[in-house]
């Protein structure tokens, strides 16, 4: 076609300031002024000069923050853990013995429970694993135990329970993508030259496929460490994240400086070890085109 | 296949727990007592006909499908301009801009809502209907633009330019040859946010003003052991309707894979 570079290069701004410029207003501009927040100071729902470290010195010093973010780490990591160790075999299934044709429907299926109401499944997890719930129900009427095992009395492990079962197809679609770019010639190369099944899978296939595997991890584990209504929720609010702190800076004690420097420190951290999960796996990232 | 026996019974296993729940709603829904536990007491339709008679729940539904139509035509829109400039040019600055606009896909609700807030608030924006859109859209921005950027992939970019040199303009080529090619996408696109929309509760929370959403509605409610019925009555009720939007979101986006003549690779995302 007719077209000079910077012919295209105009058309192409010209299309994508719309939206570029929306997320800009809402979304860019909003995360600076969280940014620009955390060095102020809060009261009664104003920031006022000056710049000030105080927000940040208060979540050092004061235990409740530490204690709540490795709370929300804790909570993130056994969540990604489940979902990504779950989800392989599935996705495996679903690239390597299900039919070409019958794939879509496959994935359709995982994908469905996730687009149901987030509220109502949170709910439902409660109503199953509280006292005399439907857990302890099946369980004593199959004669396991004698008692409620009553597992929503144990916060932090019904909050894991939940999130990884909301997460469940998040994990499933990366490393599913990555498995069916896995050259299927390479597998059989490795068995012809005489490597087992097994061998093959650990030496070629999930070498291959930790792309995805990186993928499916940083995609459970960035959202899950700020969820929010979860606690809220399945805990009542007694097993709060860090998220239910940022709420509570925000709008209760409306300290939004506070609330800011809560959300930037949170974020910091959850970036920091992305990165480092990211650099730590970087040699089976990239390379192959 | 041998092997691949043990892992069908895996993934089987793996179907019923992710169902699970959904499929504990219905039994519980119809089951005559306020206690949701086993054993079952008998059949009833009267949480239903409770759920119905609430007139806070009616107008809640209400707020919530103007938003989720507004958001999802916005956010439908938005994301062509985003699709199409990401599939078909190349221009400076495209990385930062399509990472900004996928942002809020990975980033937690509470930030984005915390973050929309604080401005909102510093400006005297009365909170709204209105500002629970603007949130929305933000969030499905970036599903819209995973679907409509497959749709635009599949495009077979000579048809444009038969298009262009038999003498039709860049704006009649988009609106008779390139629309009606990725209107499936379109579509899926479209039910695909209103999906979101409907669900959603962090920002719809936030950014709300007193008088709630769905989502904010029915959060409320699950805080009344005697509202449990008739609450999983109602998510009865949003089950069968997402899961009757997204099997005809399935079926475009699907068509839309076949008429532009690509193999399907996958679902949504």
């Amino acid at each position: 076609m007719a077209q000079t570079p910077s012919s295209e290069a105009r058309a192409g701004l010209k299309l994508i300031s719309p939206p570029a410029l929306y997320a800009i207003l809402m979304l860019a501009a909003p995360l600076a002024t969280v940014l620009v927040y955390s060095v102020l100071t809060g009261e009664r729902g104003r920031v006022s000069l000056p710049l000030t470290l105080e927000n940040y010195y208060d979540l050092v010093t004061r235990p409740v923050y530490s204690a709540l973010m490795f709370r929300s780490l804790t909570v993130s990591f056994f969540v990604t853990a489940a979902t990504v160790l779950l989800a392989y075999p599935i996705a495996y299934f679903v690239s390597f013995h299900v039919a070409p044709s019958r794939k879509a429907l496959w994935l359709f299926l995982i994908t469905i429970p996730f687009w149901t109401s987030y509220i109502i499944r949170v709910a439902l997890w409660r109503t199953i694993l509280g006292y005399d719930g439907i857990f302890d129900s099946v369980v004593m009427g199959l004669g396991i135990t004698d008692t409620q095992p009553n597992i929503l009395s144990n916060g932090v492990l019904s909050i894991i329970i939940t999130l990884a079962h909301a997460y469940a197809p998040f994990a499933v679609l990366p490393i599913f993508v990555s498995l069916e770019k896995v050259d299927r010639s390479l597998l059989e190369a490795g068995q012809d030259l005489g490597e087992s099944r097994l061998m093959t899978f650990l030496r070629v296939t999930l070498p291959l496929s930790l792309p995805g595997v990186v993928a499916a991890v940083l995609i459970v584990f960035i959202p899950t460490v700020g969820d929010y209504v979860t606690p809220e929720l399945i805990g009542g609010g007694k097993t709060p994240m860090i998220a239910n702190l940022m709420e509570v800076a925000m709008l209760k004690q409306r300290d939004q400086a506070l609330g800011s420097a809560i959300a930037v420190a949170a974020m910091t951290i959850v970036a920091l070890i992305s990165v480092f999960f990211v650099l730590w796996n970087k040699r089976y990232l990239g390379g192959r085109k | 296949m041998k092997q691949g026996t043990g892992l069908g019974v895996y993934a089987v296993i793996y179907l019923v727990f992710l169902y699970a729940p959904i499929l504990i709603l219905p039994v519980f829904a119809l089951n005559d007592s306020q206690v949701v536990a086993f054993p079952l007491k008998g059949f009833t339709t009267r949480w239903f006909g409770e759920m119905w008679a609430d007139a806070n729940l009616r107008s809640a539904l209400l707020r919530s499908l103007v938003i989720a139509f507004s958001t999802a035509t916005i956010a439908t829109i938005l994301g062509l301009f985003a699709a199409r400039a990401s599939v078909r040019y190349r221009f400076p600055g495209k990385p930062a801009a399509m990472g900004l606009i996928m942002l809020p896909m990975v980033l937690p609700d509470i930030v984005v809502a915390m973050a929309l807030l604080i401005v909102l608030l510093s400006l005297s924006v009365p909170l709204s209907m209105l500002t629970i859109i603007m949130g929305h859209v933000l969030l499905c921005m970036p599903f819209a633009v995973a679907i409509l950027t497959s749709a635009f992939q599949s495009l077979d970019r000579s048809l444009e330019e038969a298009a262009l040199d038999l003498g039709e303009s860049r704006a009649a080529t988009f609106r008779l040859i390139i629309l009606p090619l990725v209107m499936p996408g379109i579509i899926a696109s479209f039910l695909i946010c209103f999906t979101i929309s409907i669900d959603e509760f962090v920002l719809a929370n936030f950014l709300g003003s007193g008088k709630p959403v769905l989502s904010v509605y029915i959060f409320g409610q699950f805080r009344f052991p005697a509202k449990v019925p008739s609450m999983l009555a109602l998510g009865t009720l949003l089950v069968l309707f997402s899961i009757i939007l997204l099997g005809i979101a399935e079926y475009f986006r699907r068509r839309g894979v076949a008429k532009a003549g690509g193999k399907d690779s996958g679902g949504f995302l």
